[in-house]
């Protein structure tokens, strides 16, 4: 394919609003994660909690108030994003921009509290819950829009952890196939209790801070994040690029990735296939690294598979905790950072490498230039995505 | 609003289960006009496809999107493994959310870890994925009542952007009795289409796709029209209608505020 410009973006973590706080980070060497409780009374542990989302959103957009609302909102904020996407509404009109959000869980946060609030004699939820602008996948998306002042095509896509590495994907395809010109993606992701309990239901939760590649790694640290960025294929080819993207099923298991990770190799293949880059053009590989035990070598085996065991790798999510939903967008962000800053990040936290991993992980940050950067995100149910950034020429 | 330039894309299979409407080889002579609608419920299903584990495991939502495209797949000589898939539902399966909500409103939280793995809003997609041991890329997208169109659009890009041929399912579920009030729908329903950018051999149509600002369309007959507005999954109906009339039929279906999907329908 034609490496299609990403002309801006932009992203809030728990490393802060904006991506120089995530840059700064990332070069510092310091995590976002914290020791505590998400809400008073619910397990503790490790998160990465965006500050401040306690002040509800303005006047004019109380009903669509919720947790992931605010932090989308916070997000669009930042990096002179809002004045980015008026200049390309002037440029090609609102009808013809497509908005493509991914998110796990949306805001389900809201009905979290109103089930808590809800009259248990009558069976009922209390007035205030609105289900079409909070709990439904689609809420970020329809927001996104209205914040924006766009009105061309839009997809709200859910495909658990892989959601906002899709988003991609499906704005290119849609811009080729003529279903708009230009594309607004992002990610959005609130901290909840529905994947805490959910994912510690299944014993992927560390107690922990989450320690990718590490031997005796005991799973995630949840994040929250949101981030966005403007695909235009008109705009200058100097700044980064996607290059490529792939997606495949396992066809395997609803919660645990194929152990042989032929998936996740299919969609890192499909990536630099339509890239046109060989595998030895990459110079980094930001895993989804995780830190369950089954993923990082499941995803070793396949990086290995498609790569062999010299590009250097590593996951970030000891910065961000896994955002879910909003971690293919994040990790979209760092991508590109990388390539426009000469990094190469080191795998936080990572104590003792596993040494049944074969892969070139970095255990110190590199300062080099990095042209090609290939970002994984893997999903429940499945579903693969690969990435492949870089500069267009 | 300028049109779009979306190549035509080719239905070459329909599969249906609503109530009154028992897939597609009975249902055509209903929305054709043939037959009167009546009120049918439909017998609970057991997806045929999926291994013992995961049938038993999959919830409602996930048996109503297989019923359609196993509905599709019975009458289509294609090699489902080779499709991509698009699985677009407004809510997914807001019966497992429930018991979810429930379990953490309680002072334990125990949250089921089944449920759980069937709460993403992607398990019917990734349950097709094992099911029809299919390694391509299968997507789930969410529009609320645009629900169907959204997954028309992502079919259309994987079929003219990435040259796929696709298996498109919407389907949605009622909700239980605590969320009736926030998300009414009347009815369990799910539609698939199997579209390719060319024709097969029992190819049923062909679909010119624009967008437009432009009034979703209703369908005269008063019990196919309460059935449409009853589930997300339902407003693909009127499309439906118009393949089994024949003929040419221009409609809109409802995509999101400002844009809605134009539909070109014409006769294979």
């Amino acid at each position: 394919m034609k490496p299609l410009a990403i002309s801006h973006y932009t992203v809030t973590t728990a490393c802060g609003r904006g991506k120089a706080a995530l840059l700064d980070a990332l070069r510092s060497g310091r995590s976002g994660l914290r020791h505590g409780q998400f809400e008073a009374g619910a397990m503790d542990g490790w998160f990465g909690a965006v500050d401040a989302l306690d002040q509800p959103l303005a006047p004019e957009h109380a009903a669509w108030d919720c947790r992931v609302n605010r932090l989308l909102a916070a997000a669009l904020q930042q990096d002179g994003f809002i004045p980015a996407v008026a200049a390309l509404r002037q440029r090609y009109g609102a009808a013809r921009i497509g908005v493509f959000v991914g998110t796990s869980t949306s805001g389900v946060q809201q009905a979290e509290l109103a089930y808590r609030d809800r009259d248990r004699s009558g069976g009922r939820l209390p007035d205030w819950f609105d289900y079409s602008r909070s709990q439904s996948i689609h809420v970020p998306a329809e927001f996104a829009r209205l914040l924006l002042g766009l009105g061309g095509c839009c997809m709200s896509i859910s495909t658990a952890c892989s959601s906002s590495a899709k988003v991609f994907a499906a704005a290119a395809r849609a811009i080729r196939a003529g279903l708009c010109d230009a594309a607004v993606v992002g990610g959005v992701d609130s901290l909840c209790l529905t994947t805490l309990y959910g994912f510690n239901s299944l014993q992927l939760v560390s107690a922990d801070i989450c320690r990718p590649a590490d031997l005796r790694r005991k799973g995630i640290s949840i994040g929250e994040a949101g981030g966005f960025a403007i695909v235009d294929p008109a705009a200058s080819a100097d700044g980064p690029a996607l290059l490529g993207y792939g997606e495949s099923g396992d066809a395997h298991h609803m919660s645990t990735p194929d152990p042989e990770g032929r998936g996740a190799q299919a969609a890192m293949q499909a990536a630099l296939a339509r890239a046109g880059v060989a595998p030895a053009a990459v110079d980094y590989i930001n895993l989804h690294g995780t830190a369950t035990q089954a993923n990082d070598l499941a995803e070793d085996r396949a990086v290995c598979a498609v790569f062999g065991d010299a590009v250097p790798c590593s996951s970030t999510k000891g910065w961000s905790g896994h955002t879910l939903g909003a971690a293919g967008m994040v990790e979209a962000a760092i991508a590109m950072l990388c390539i426009e800053h000469g990094l190469i990040p080191q795998s936080l936290n990572t104590l003792d490498l596993d040494p049944q991993l074969r892969g070139a992980v970095v255990r110190q940050a590199l300062h080099t230039r990095v042209d090609r950067v290939l970002s994984n995100s893997f999903g429940f149910g499945g579903s693969n995505c690969s990435l492949l950034f870089g500069r267009p020429a | 609003m300028k049109a779009p330039e979306v190549k035509d894309l080719y239905v070459n299979a329909v599969g249906l289960a609503a109530p009154g409407l028992h897939g597609w080889a009975q249902a055509r002579q209903i929305l054709s006009g043939a037959q009167p609608w009546a009120a049918l419920p439909e017998a609970p299903y057991a997806p045929q496809l999926l291994p013992p584990n995961e049938r038993r495991r999959a919830p409602a939502g996930v048996r109503q999107a297989f019923r359609a495209a196993e509905d599709a797949q019975s009458a289509c000589a294609m090699d489902f493994s080779q499709l991509a898939a698009v699985f677009a539902s407004s809510d997914s399966d807001l019966t497992v959310m429930d018991r979810i909500n429930c379990a953490l409103s309680e002072p334990v939280r125990a949250v089921s870890p089944t449920d759980f793995h069937n709460s993403v809003h992607n398990a019917a997609s990734g349950y097709w994925s094992i099911a029809a041991s299919c390694r391509l890329p299968t997507t789930a997208v969410g529009g609320y009542d645009g629900s169907f169109a959204m997954g028309l659009l992502e079919a259309a890009a994987l079929v003219h952007g990435d040259g796929f041929g696709v298996l498109l399912v919407a389907f949605d579920v009622p909700p239980p009795p605590l969320l009736r009030a926030s998300r009414p729908l009347s009815c369990a329903a799910s539609i698939a289409l199997v579209l390719g950018d060319a024709p097969g051999p029992g190819t049923l149509a062909l679909l010119r796709l624009s967008l437009a600002d432009e009034a979703e369309s209703l369908l005269s007959d008063a019990a196919l029209e309460n059935l449409r507005q009853g589930n997300p999954a339902l407003r693909g109906l009127p499309l439906l209608c118009a393949i089994a009339r024949g003929g040419s039929t221009r409609l809109v279906l409802p995509h999101v505020p400002g844009c809605n999907v134009m539909l070109e329908v014409a006769a294979a």
